[in-house]
């Protein structure tokens, strides 16, 4: 018997949320939206248990009102959404526990949304309301009335295990092959694999090919980033240069290996980067993308993407404490005509995006700490979505060699149909058809799930019940396993695998990306132990197979063979690629700065890529775990921007603390490529300074999102960053930990702009010297660190003020004297506030330091050299304000020496004063915290 | 003097425990968490414990409404345990998901049984917010172990979606102000130009979620149970406190907590 039982608070604010946010999408006939939680439960249960499930469980007395047994009063036109059958839903797991609490027979529940839209309607108006505000159809079903129950799971299981002939096969039907399966392998690696099972005189089985695909996928083994390159490279001034690459990731490791500073504990080698914090304590760090799920279903791609990120940090056996997002979209007023078809606007990327990061850090009491958001519109089909998760382990506690007799165990969620093909999905470009062909890759998180391997790994790691670890994620077992194994060789069997359903064919339950899975190499004797941990935690725990010393890739279904392949050819066997990259520089232009005047300035301060986001911020959790210092938004409103996360990892003694900051600027690449590389590290360097972080000890992360690197042009910029990055961790002495790339962000044949996200790591020596851009008190002196330059190319005000500027600011060459210096002073204390300057220069950052403080500030700008509009609004690295109480003069300069110069002072009246151009604080307040310019 | 043993239960989903141990530790007193499993199984048994101290976080991912799960598995499994502690004058805290469980297992206001006329739902805003927020702990407030700081400020942080105190009815509101408001939120004292807090009066983001009458936290009937949506176990040192005010330490409130377990 299956009962309906729908619950409504009436004045639920989603559908008010819902009425707000028709207009934006065009519909203004909508006037109300009242909201209903819809549970069908299916079972051999009576009216009184089904009285008390509601009374329980489901029906608060307060503030909600019921209908049990039958549909809810239609008040308006009524559109009914679901998740697709199969899909995680945690309301419905929940209440089939709290059945069994108390005591009813076992139930099975599906749930669903019920909106009834009020207002006069057109069919069209409901169509949009539906379509824009209410459903996804990547992972939703829905109706305009009732929608019926569909339970997922009937189906028996199938063990067939498919053979995909090769042997006869041309080119073209080898490459026919790859598309239709979404191997995303180019001919050269079909060849390879043909060849290899002509050799072996057998069809390859269907879980071997994928097997292989996700292995040699872009994703997983970054063939472009270990591809032989040539590149020609024209500069600014018609200079050709060519220039063999012989891999860039190889280059990304040699400058590490190089620079080998001592506290560096482990870099690329792993899921995560690791450095040391103190004598105790290790610290690890990694960011990940996920761009193109989020693109498909926003807050299911954020979701999984914060999830992946963290079991990174998980699988190096760190306990995970803090998150960091960057996020691009495209405008959030993009008007609907320019929006291409099959492509989510991007107020709705955004909102989906901010609301699936929350929902997965906050859940995982994880402060969400350090971050960025930028629009632009070549982001509009291809929004960025950049993860990060920060770690903490005690020193040398992360196992790494599995051993011939461990046992191969699976940790957590269990596995369905969801998330097969992302690794593959991936590295291939998109267009308005991708949701029909990969929505399978897209999925929901569930993080509760996930905070028990936190909890499960920390304890496990402590009592040595593992002897090493990795995290599922793109290619499922088939990654994960077959990497573990990759020295010794691993036989497996997926008859024991738990699943969401029955009906999965093998291969789907080895190549399957389910989250919230790891995968450790347990020693027989402590099998038991780490059983009765996992019960303990409510974690779900399998005993897959073993590892072997055959050197083989073993997985079995019960008795039938699933794969069979040499670990040498599967991690070896890929060919590799030789790749033709261009690159030529944006040639310089004359242009003429406009007289900049106080409008000017607060059209910068209400810019969306500066004006304040707390309205994003304030929705992560940025204080749990206690151990915050420096938060995003600070000063006595709270509503200054910071300039770098500081925190105190809760657990760990004496006054150290974690620094986090990231450098982004993809206007510049625009025009030249190897400068961004260096202009984001000096913008991750000089933020980190400014909140008090030591310059001689940062690591550093790298992120490529570029567009199909198989054309030459994107390629060539990609290498030219990559020259950046090395050069650049040479000058700042910064070694790169670890990185990624995510290729292929393309939309039918557009590419984004190629984005280099710089994430650094770095340490506070003492806490209680951390500052932040708001401490100023009236008589303060305000210092300015650093020297301006003419080149307007890739500035917030070429953009703002449509100057088409191309030249960029040169990078520092020996930047390192110059932060050392700001360091020592904020270090003994002299410095009451910093803040750096960057988008829109001097005159913005100047104005964010007074609106963070809320006091006035007058200066003289200085000028060198540069015409007064340019003095304020140049965008060259190595900036940065300082204030320092007027007794401390002599001290300050004394430190600062040539690199500072005392301009102006803190006034306290209601102006921010540059020179001849006066702000009224007030209006550069609304400007900031409300993008209005008055 | 000896360290009274405070229990702090976690469920899946608990969070904020590691936190709200090192606050029991600072007060002098001593934490043991345990997963709601030990619980059931009795390897951990509530009676060993002189108070008891429900975390926040996302028990079991506040599916079907925040706090909801775990206080059924209070309301089922532990409901004597409970009852026996509280008459016993145990003092029992909830912050944030803790006073969430407290309020829909029917233990705040209380009594328990009783057709629930309290309730901790959706933010007025409609979203999880995270902001630091000033309190008053209420002169009024019958809570004989919250008594030690009556009268006092604090500051610390919110970190909820679904905070908003309601009531059933008027009379429900009125019983709460006979006594049974423990903390109100107060527009903040940051402004050079107000130093001194005064009511929020409901006004936003002082009053970050919409509350009625303020109302931050509120206790039982007979004093011992005391639950907060806003987290003092984030403010109990100096450089936790972002910049603003001196002052305003959550470490007091803990003081009073294991000093009331004494």
């Amino acid at each position: 018997m299956t009962v309906r039982i729908d619950v409504t608070a009436p004045d639920d604010p989603r559908g008010a949320h819902v009425v707000a946010n028709a207009p934006l999408v065009g519909v203004t006939a909508l006037t109300g939206c009242r909201v209903t939680r819809v549970h069908h439960v299916d079972g051999d249960v009576s009216a009184e248990q089904i009285a008390a499930l509601c009374e329980q469980v489901l029906v608060d007395p307060v503030v909600d009102s019921s209908v049990v047994g039958g549909v809810t009063p239609a008040e308006g036109r009524v559109v009914e959404v679901a998740l697709m059958p199969g899909a995680t839903d945690p309301d419905a797991r929940e209440l089939e526990r709290a059945a069994r609490n108390l005591g009813l027979p076992d139930i099975r529940v599906v749930t669903a949304r019920r909106y009834d839209l009020l207002g006069e309607l057109s069919d069209a108006d409901v169509a949009t309301v539906t379509h824009r505000l209410l459903a996804n159809d990547t992972i939703e079903i829905w109706t305009e009335g009732e929608l019926p129950a569909e339970f997922a799971g009937a189906a028996e299981a199938d063990v067939r295990v498919d053979l995909v002939p090769l042997e006869d096969l041309s080119d073209d039907e080898l490459l026919r092959l790859s598309h239709d399966r979404v191997l995303s392998l180019d001919l050269t690696e079909m060849r390879a694999i043909q060849a290899h099972f002509a050799a072996e005189r057998r069809h390859p089985r269907d879980a071997e090919l994928e097997t292989l695909a996700q292995t040699w996928s872009e994703h997983c083994v970054h063939k472009t980033f270990r591809a032989k390159i040539d590149l020609t490279h024209t500069a600014a001034d018609g200079t050709v240069t060519y220039s063999h690459h012989d891999g860039l990731l190889q280059a990304l490791r040699a400058v590490t290996d190089e620079l080998d500073p001592p506290w560096l504990r482990s870099a690329f080698v792993d899921d995560a980067g690791i450095v040391a914090f103190d004598d105790e304590f290790d610290i690890a760090f990694k960011v990940e993308t996920h761009n193109h799920p989020s693109a498909l279903e926003p807050f299911g791609g954020a979701n999984t993407g914060v999830g992946g990120v963290v079991r990174d940090v998980i699988g190096v056996s760190a306990r995970p404490i803090a998150c960091t997002d960057v996020l691009c979209f495209g405008p959030a007023d993009l008007p609907d005509a320019r929006l291409p078809a099959g492509v989510l606007h991007p107020r709705r990327i955004r909102d989906g995006v901010v609301g699936g990061i929350g929902d997965y850090g906050n859940k995982l009491g994880l402060p969400t700490v350090n971050g960025a958001v930028l629009y632009d519109d070549g982001y509009t089909a291809n929004p960025l979505v950049y993860c990060g998760a920060l770690g903490i382990l005690p020193h040398g506690s992360h196992p790494t060699e599995p051993q011939v007799g461990d046992r191969v165990v699976s940790l957590g969620g269990r596995v369905g149909r969801d998330g097969i093909h992302g690794a593959t999905f991936s590295s291939a470009g998109m267009d308005a058809s991708t949701v029909d062909h990969v929505g399978s890759a897209v999925q929901i998180g569930d993080p509760i799930t996930e905070k028990g391997l936190i909890e499960v790994i920390e304890r496990a790691r402590d009592a040595r019940l593992y002897h090493a670890i990795t995290d599922c994620g793109a290619g499922g077992f088939s990654s994960s396993i077959g990497e573990m194994g990759e020295d010794l060789g691993v036989e497996v069997d997926l008859s024991v695998v738990p699943l969401k359903y029955p009906g999965l064919q093998p291969w789907e339950i080895w190549l399957s990306e389910a989250q919230e899975r790891i995968v450790i190499a347990v020693p027989s004797a402590k099998l038991g132990e780490l059983e009765a941990l996992c019960d303990a935690w409510d974690v779900e725990v399998t005993d897959l197979g073993t590892f072997t010393d055959t050197k083989r890739l073993v997985v079995r279904y019960g008795a039938t063979p699933v794969v069979d392949l040499p670990m040498g050819f599967l991690h070896e066997g890929i060919p590799r690629r030789e790749m033709q990259a261009v690159w030529v520089d944006s040639p310089p232009k004359e242009i003429v700065p406009p007289a900049i005047d106080a409008s000017h300035i607060l059209r910068l301060l209400a810019h969306p890529n500066v004006a304040s986001k707390e309205d994003i911020v304030r929705r992560y959790d940025h204080e749990v775990r206690g151990g915050t210092v420096v938060r995003p938004y600070v000063g006595p409103e709270a509503d200054g921007p910071a300039d770098a996360a500081v925190l105190k990892p809760l657990g760990t003694s004496g006054t150290k603390a974690v620094v986090l900051s990231n450098g982004i600027c993809p206007a510049v690449g625009r025009h030249d490529p190897f400068a961004m590389a260096l202009l984001a590290m000096d913008e991750a360097v000089r933020n980190l300074v400014a909140v008090g972080g030591d310059p001689d000890q940062v690591a550093v992360l790298d992120n490529f999102c570029w567009g199909d690197p198989t054309k030459s042009d994107r390629l060539g910029s990609l290498v030219r960053a990559v020259q950046g990055c090395t050069e650049g961790a040479r000058r700042y002495g910064m070694p790169f930990i670890s990185g990624k790339d995510s290729l292929f962000n393309e939309f039918d044949g557009e590419a984004i702009p190629g984005t280099l996200l710089i994430s650094a790591l770095g340490l506070v020596p003492d806490l209680h010297c951390a500052i932040d851009s708001a401490g100023m008190a009236v008589g303060d002196d305000i210092w300015f660190v650093g020297r301006h330059q003419a080149a307007l190319g890739g500035s917030l005000a070429s953009e703002e003020f449509g100057l088409g500027a191309t030249d960029v600011p040169e990078p520092l060459v020996d930047p390192l004297p110059r932060y050392r210096a700001v360091h020592a002073a904020i270090a003994s204390d002299l410095v009451t506030a910093a803040h750096d300057c960057s988008d829109g220069g001097l005159a913005v950052a100047l104005s964010e330091m007074a609106i963070a403080a809320r006091q006035g500030v007058a200066i003289e700008v200085p000028t060198d050299g540069v015409d007064a509009a340019t003095a304020l609004i140049n965008e060259a690295p190595g900036r940065l304000l300082l204030s320092a109480r007027a007794a401390d003069r002599e001290a300050v300069s004394a430190i600062l020496g040539e690199h500072g110069r005392r301009i102006g002072a803190v006034t306290g009246d209601g102006f921010v004063s540059l020179g001849a151009v006066v702000v009224l604080l007030d209006d550069a307040v609304l400007a900031f915290t409300k993008g209005v310019v008055s | 003097m000896s360290r009274p043993p405070v229990l702090i239960p976690h469920a899946s989903g608990t969070n904020r425990d590691d936190e709200a141990a090192q606050a029991i530790r600072l007060a002098g007193g001593e934490p043991t968490i345990a997963h709601v499993n030990e619980l059931r199984s009795g390897t951990v048994r509530i009676a060993d414990y002189a108070a008891i101290l429900l975390p926040g976080g996302f028990s079991y991912g506040d599916a079907l409404g925040a706090g909801g799960r775990l206080a059924l598995e209070l309301r089922t499994w532990f409901a004597e345990e409970l009852a026996t502690a509280a008459s016993a004058g145990k003092p029992m805290l909830g912050i944030c998901n803790g006073f969430q469980v407290l309020v829909k297992a029917g233990l705040l206001p209380g009594p328990m049984g009783e057709t629930r006329s309290v309730t901790l739902t959706e933010n007025a805003e409609g979203r999880f917010e995270c902001r630091w927020v000033t309190l008053s702990v209420e002169p009024a407030c019958r809570s004989g172990w919250l008594g030690a700081i009556a009268g006092t400020t604090m500051r610390c942080p919110i970190a909820h979606g679904e905070g908003r105190l309601a009531v059933a009815d008027g009379a429900s509101a009125e019983r709460l102000e006979n006594g049974l408001v423990a903390f109100r939120y107060l527009a903040d004292g940051a402004r050079p130009t107000s130093r001194k807090p005064v009511a929020a009066a409901g006004a936003y983001p002082a009053n970050p979620n919409g509350s009625v009458n303020d109302i931050a936290g509120i206790c039982d009937e007979g004093g011992t149970i005391v639950g907060l949506m806003p987290h003092p176990e984030d403010h109990v040192l100096d450089w936790q406190r972002p910049s603003g005010p001196e002052g305003g330490l959550g470490l007091p409130l803990f003081e009073a907590f294991v000093a009331g377990a004494r």
